[in-house]
């Protein structure tokens, strides 16, 4: 019997197949031609194809974010490979598993400074988990097995696979063997929390008085929310969660107390100061949440719980540091309580929730409408929130839309509040938002952006036309750029440098123009009804163009180089 | 302070330039580095002598450790070892003091002498690296250096213990 032998092109479309995966989202070019040859002729994985492929990689990274899948994505050599790095950033910083197929010229040609040639090994190392350069065509199959453990193991990340050209085409062949289950002796995720740590943290817990729970990203990556709840109600303490962790727990649940940080509420920050003991699963003490770490919290305990040991002891120093899966962690913990028998101090648990409550009643996220002053931004957030039950999937660009929607639409459950967190990338929102869709076609599926952001994708319209995805568009259009205005305003004596956009498009035309539909709002009192209509068409995409208040600005803020606590309520309003 | 940490990592295209990148991506310090195979051809070990405080190796070990081509790595200094460097110099001899004086700081320092032209020496040395240093410095001040390459150092554990996979 002779063994079948597949070209290069072959074996990346089987191996794909063998690892379940059923959309690639890229854009086609030289190098890469015959592995989309090999697409074409089967029919068990289908590829999306873009405008950009800045926007396949934001497209499969909301495809992950929202169904936990690894995305993947496939560009040709160059600048296809380059287009992809902003992208690739995007992924490793909220850490979202994503493998990326980068087409490269033939073996022979690197390094020769070849049509199309980037080291795009090179240019994505420090942005990604791992990477591989592919050399001899036997090897891809489990060097793609090996890329989507790597990205979905452990602390999740990007990894970059280079195709060059000449292990693709047809003229090359070998056997395929591929082994799913892999070993590498050089990683190991560290799964479970040592005994020890988990111990020291329970009595540490059982100890305290002023225990705050301050929940990240890595709680909706482990799909560990339902775990944090039980949690969270053994332990009666509040719940703060980090922009990334929003979701985590329910945003209407009584021991919610908001997000956290720059533009999280007062009360959160507040409870976050005045802890003794700070319980941290899954986040990781960003800047954007501690403000000035000399001055972060200097009565607490601090537990911190992370799957990656270079997130422990970073900015701030933990003093139980536990390194596991947040689920696996949260159960040992829980089980360690039980035993020994474990019940909140009442007495205590009742100060610190009056305490609390006092914060609370300052309702530090909130604003002030007029009825014939412009549309708030908050206003269209609150009137999407409950147009949809609370339940849209909500995929967010960056700004201050970002800000708003993260603090006027709790988020019922996990994996629906889609946003780049660590790396801020404007542009995201509406691939993203796609992404979303074609995972669950039957859901409604909300895009918020801003003027400017919308315009860093806006060629997608093109591919939503292609694929039907009729994603909601809600664009609060301020005709500005909204945060970078607000720190003008407030830190650079209102001088508007750059941030002022001139001649935008009208962009109900511009996505008639694709094929969709454009709803224009001005004005307070035309809002609801005409919000209500967006998301009454099912079948078509369409791009409500919000006026909204330029003025307006997102608060609370922290006051820079502050204590977390140390902030803005209002205009001109200092904690 | 002064850390020197081994690393073992998969031999394979693109490891070191992972470890190069990650100490000038999070701006951490390299004094020396070497590398080469082990004795199992599809590992290598890297050398590096770094400076930081405490906070800083901690941050450094970790973040090897977590390349996925890392397989393990070790802080020497933090405990009994042995610690190598090599010193190749090409020094001025062109009379015979010089000669005579090179040769004796040589020996004493127990030196080699590995070539030897019409005007220079070149002196083979292995030691610490503080060892070196005093060599050159007592060379410099007898003769003209003219030319001189150090290996960055190498270590390895003292006693029983060993570093393997």
């Amino acid at each position: 019997m002779t063994t079948e032998l597949f070209t290069g092109a072959e074996m990346v479309v089987k191996a794909l197949s063998a690892l379940k995966v059923k959309y690639i989202f890229g854009y086609p070019g030289g190098s890469i031609l015959d592995l989309y040859d090999a697409i074409f002729q089967q029919d068990e994985i289908e590829h999306i194809l873009v405008r950009h492929e800045q926007a396949a990689t934001h497209m499969a990274d909301g495809y992950t974010r929202a169904t936990g899948k690894v995305g993947v994505v496939l560009a040709t050599s160059g600048p296809g490979a380059t287009n992809c790095v902003t992208g690739i950033a995007t992924a490793y910083m909220d850490s979202i598993p994503m493998v990326v197929l980068a087409g490269q010229v033939p073996t022979t040609l690197i390094g020769n400074d070849a049509f199309q040639e980037t080291d795009i090994v090179g240019c994505t190392r420090p942005i990604i988990k791992h990477s591989f350069n592919c050399r001899d065509l036997a090897e891809i199959p489990n060097i793609i097995a090996k890329a989507f453990y790597i990205a979905s193991t452990g602390r999740p990340g990007p990894v970059v696979v280079e195709l060059p050209k000449d292990l693709l085409i047809p003229q090359n062949k070998a056997p395929f063997n591929i082994e799913t289950n892999v070993k590498m002796r050089s990683y190991n995720p560290n799964i479970k929390g040592h005994p020890k740590q988990i111990c020291k943290a329970a009595k540490t817990i059982s100890e305290a008085k002023k225990l705050v729970v301050y929940s990240g990203g890595g709680i909706i990556l482990a799909d560990a929310s339902q775990l944090l709840t039980t949690l969270v109600e053994t332990l009666k303490a509040p719940i703060t969660n980090t922009l990334m962790g929003l979701g985590g727990i329910s945003g209407t649940h009584k021991n919610f107390i908001g997000m956290l940080g720059m533009h999280g509420s007062l009360e959160a920050n507040k409870t976050m100061a005045n802890a003794d003991v700070i319980l941290a699963l899954g986040a990781r003490f960003d800047d954007r949440v501690t403000n000035n770490v000399e001055k972060f919290c200097p009565n607490a305990t601090i537990i911190h719980v992370d799957i990656d040991p270079t997130s422990i002891s970073k900015t701030i120093n933990a003093h139980i540091p536990v390194v596991g899966l947040v689920d696996i962690v949260m159960q040992q913990l829980l089980d360690e309580l039980n035993e020994i028998n474990y019940s909140p101090d009442e007495e205590a648990l009742k100060d610190w929730w009056q305490q609390i409550k006092v914060w609370r009643d300052i309702r530090s996220v909130s604003y002030e409408q007029g009825a014939n002053e412009k549309i708030k931004p908050q206003r269209v957030i609150e009137a999407m929130y409950k147009i949809t039950n609370g339940e849209a999937y909500v995929a967010s660009d960056v700004g201050q839309h970002q800000m708003f929607a993260a603090q006027f639409y709790p988020f019922a459950k996990p994996r629906q509040w889609i946003n780049s967190g660590g790396a801020g990338t404007m542009g995201f929102g509406l691939p993203a938002a796609m992404g979303v869709k074609l995972a669950f076609p039957d859901k409604h599926v909300i895009c918020i952006t801003g003027d400017g952001s919308i315009q860093m994708n806006i060629q997608e319209l093109s591919t939503c036309k292609q694929y039907n995805l009729p994603v909601v568009i809600i664009t609060l259009n301020n005709r500005s750029l909204g945060m970078v205005r607000q720190w003008q305003d407030m830190v650079y004596g209102g001088r508007h440098s750059s941030s002022y956009m001139e001649s935008l498009p009208d962009f109900c035309k511009v996505a008639e123009a694709y094929g969709h539909i454009g709803i224009q709002i001005d004005t307070l009192d035309e809002l609801d009804a005409k919000l209500e209509q967006a998301f009454s068409i099912k079948d078509k995409l369409v791009f409500v163009d919000v006026l909204v208040d330029e003025k307006e600005h997102v608060y609370p803020m922290h006051i820079r180089q502050g204590g977390i606590d140390d902030m803005w309520i209002k205009k001109g309003v200092k904690t | 302070m002064r850390h020197i940490l081994a690393i073992l990592l998969e031999n394979e295209p693109g490891a070191l330039s992972r470890i190069v990148g990650l100490f000038s991506q999070r701006a951490f310090n390299i004094e020396s580095l070497t590398v080469a195979p082990t004795d199992d051809n599809s590992i290598s070990r890297i050398t590096i002598a770094t400076i930081g405080n405490d906070r800083v190796l901690e941050q450094i070990v970790k973040q090897v450790n977590k390349l996925v081509d890392v397989i393990k790595i070790s802080e020497l200094t933090d405990r009994k070892h042995v610690e190598r460097e090599l010193l190749l110099v090409k020094v001025a001899a062109s009379n015979s003091k010089s000669r005579t004086e090179v040769k004796r700081i040589t020996d004493i320092f127990r030196g080699s002498i590995v070539d030897i032209g019409k005007q220079i020496y070149t002196i083979e040395l292995t030691g610490n690296s503080e060892k070196l240093n005093a060599f050159i410095e007592t060379l410099s001040n007898e003769t003209e250096i003219i030319e001189s390459v150090r290996s960055g150092c190498v270590g390895i554990a003292r006693g029983e213990k060993a570093m393997r996979v």
